[in-house]
């Protein structure tokens, strides 16, 4: 326990000293840290994180977003990317958050620094529509290469699938949409 | 005759039947050798974050199953354990033991397919035979318990949906006994084998740092030699009170690997048996009126119970404003759920952390370089449920 209290201060202080000015604040809820930075730099804090000896942070667990569309929270910013790190010298896992607006989701890819990344930015950017610049190969993921929109944003409805068939030939269903 | 040399691309699957589903890969081969991987998934895109957006929390929960069908407890586990953070409810000391019991059986039956279908693969016929008549012990148990035999649900926010089934022990107890000879069996067959080692040694090999690099989890990180394993790193529903080994693999080799999930399966075994023998007695839900559904006994008896039970079916329970995230150690690798709430009684969005996703994402990187034929054993030996790689 007192490893992970230790490594808890060592990174606050870490992102206080070396990235103050774009640290927006720090989050702590039912135990899970969130920091909040400005978008511009997180590949430079990211980076830093990677090479540091201590934190090590070259483990990067999951990447995504949340679409706050709608709601107050959407002042500071519509969409919010979130960056999962496990640590894995210290069995310590953080969060990076950063908001991005509605008129212009763009945010740098961190595919140079993890591998893992570029599937996982793929993903976000195909279900949220968020752009992740300098990826090697952003294109759709999962959804049809057809499919317009984006899937996970709040605006875009559940509809049900049209069905091909009826059981009923002589009394085919009105279509649900 | 013409003696010009061409790349040849090629399509693999969706259908083909040793992508374990409909996972498509688009070859580009340079005569036998692979020169680049490009795999195509999403043709089992069926939107279940999106879906669990708009239900209640509790009605959210069978969702889960459908994703990792081959461990339909260790899904219902992360998401009870997610939403259980996010609302602050703490288990009866029952529920946590009766849940590590459950999300073993569930590794080993992951891992009892996994080794049944990654030997068919390679051309060992009988072991599929053999791994599905073992699991059949286990699916037993998820029928006595939730009445399903694969989309259990069993595992409810609070607690269980029931309490064990009055011949829970027996029937486990057997596959304790049971189990372990017909391990010995398979290795007999497969360890020793040269033909599987041939198709396995220096095959789809990955080293610790492009595993770390790669995100991997689970086996696939572990069969390089990075000592991570999530139940005792960061301990969850009550592993710590376990005694088990964390197996590691040397080289990062399919052949690593495959020793590696039997080891899992020798220690899943020896963690149920703990499990057995210190069951604790007592209610097999929280006590947390508004929030965790009151037991069914007490419904039909008790008015508070009927009137929670009716408020908590149709409106559901407020949660709390804030995010949270709990990753478990899933026979795959980390499955994480992470929900984020805005105070209503339905999520804001949930997001699963599927560990077949990520560690699919590393198949070019285990397969450029090799032969064509080791496509099938990289993709065996990542052990992919594409139904939790679409979602």
């Amino acid at each position: 326990m007192e490893q992970v209290t230790n490594i808890d201060s060592k990174l606050r202080e870490f992102i206080n000293d070396q990235f103050g000015d774009d640290l927006l604040r720090i989050e702590d809820f039912r135990g899970d840290i969130s920091y909040h930075i400005k978008p511009a730099a997180l590949v430079e804090i990211c980076q830093a994180l990677f090479d540091d000896e201590t934190i090590d942070a070259k483990y990067l667990a999951d990447i995504t977003s949340v679409d706050w569309y709608g709601h107050e929270d959407a002042s500071a910013g519509r969409f919010e990317v979130i960056y999962n790190f496990y640590l894995l010298l210290h069995n310590y896992r953080f969060f990076i958050k950063v908001r991005l607006e509605e008129s212009d989701p763009k945010i740098a890819s961190l595919t140079p620094i993890y591998a893992t990344a570029n599937w996982l930015e793929r993903e976000v950017y195909d279900l949220m529509g968020i752009e992740f610049e300098g990826h090697p190969d952003l294109t759709k993921i999962l959804t049809p290469d057809d499919l317009e929109g984006f899937p996970l944003r709040r605006d875009f409805p559940l509809t049900y699938e049209v069905p091909h068939f009826s059981f009923n030939k002589d009394d085919p269903p009105e279509v649900i949409k | 005759m013409s003696t010009e040399q061409k790349e040849l691309t090629l399509n693999m699957g969706p259908q083909h039947p040793s992508t374990h589903g409909v996972l498509r890969v688009i070859v580009t081969l340079d005569g036998e050798r692979v020169i680049k991987a490009r795999p195509v998934i999403g043709y089992l895109h069926t939107g279940i974050e999106k879906t669990m957006e708009s239900k209640l929390y509790y009605k959210a929960l069978p969702c889960t199953d459908r994703m990792d069908y081959l461990a339909p407890m260790s899904n219902n586990l992360g998401f009870c354990l997610a939403v259980e953070k996010l609302m602050e409810i703490e288990v009866p000391e029952k529920v946590k033991w009766a849940r590590v019991c459950l999300a073993e059986l569930t590794r080993l039956n992951s891992h009892l397919v996994w080794l049944g279908t990654h030997a068919l693969d390679l051309g060992a016929m009988s072991m599929l035979l053999y791994a599905f008549r073992d699991r059949e012990l286990i699916i037993d148990v998820y029928e006595a318990c939730g009445g399903q035999r694969m989309m259990t649900s069993y595992i409810r926010i609070g607690g269980l949906s029931h309490d064990l089934p009055p011949d829970f022990e027996k029937k486990v107890r057997r596959i304790i006994k049971e189990i372990p000879a017909k391990l010995n069996d398979y290795e007999t067959l497969l360890t020793n084998n040269e033909i599987f080692i041939n198709r396995t040694r220096d095959v789809a090999v990955i080293s610790a740092e492009d595993a770390i690099n790669y995100g991997l989890s689970g086996p696939m990180l572990r069969g390089s030699g990075v000592k991570h394993d999530l139940r005792k790193a960061s301990p969850y529903s009550g592993y710590e009170n376990f005694d088990f080994e964390v197996p590691v693999g040397s080289k990062g080799d399919a052949y690593d690997r495959y020793k590696l999930r039997l080891e899992e399966m020798r220690q899943s075994l020896r963690i149920i048996e703990q499990a057995l023998d210190g069951m604790p007695e007592g209610p097999y839900r929280a006590h947390v009126p508004g929030v965790v559904l009151p037991p069914k006994e007490d419904v039909l008896y008790k008015m508070e119970s009927m009137i929670f039970h009716f408020k908590i079916i149709t409106d559901g329970f407020k949660s709390p404003k804030g995010a949270v995230y709990q990753g478990i150690e899933s026979p795959k690798g980390e499955l994480g759920f992470y929900i984020s709430s805005d105070g209503s009684n339905k999520p804001n969005r949930v997001r699963v952390r599927p560990p077949s996703f990520v560690n699919l994402a590393a198949l070019p990187k285990l397969t450029e370089g090799g032969m064509f034929s080791d496509v099938v054993c990289a993709i065996g030996s990542i052990d992919i449920v594409l139904g939790e790689v679409d979602r």
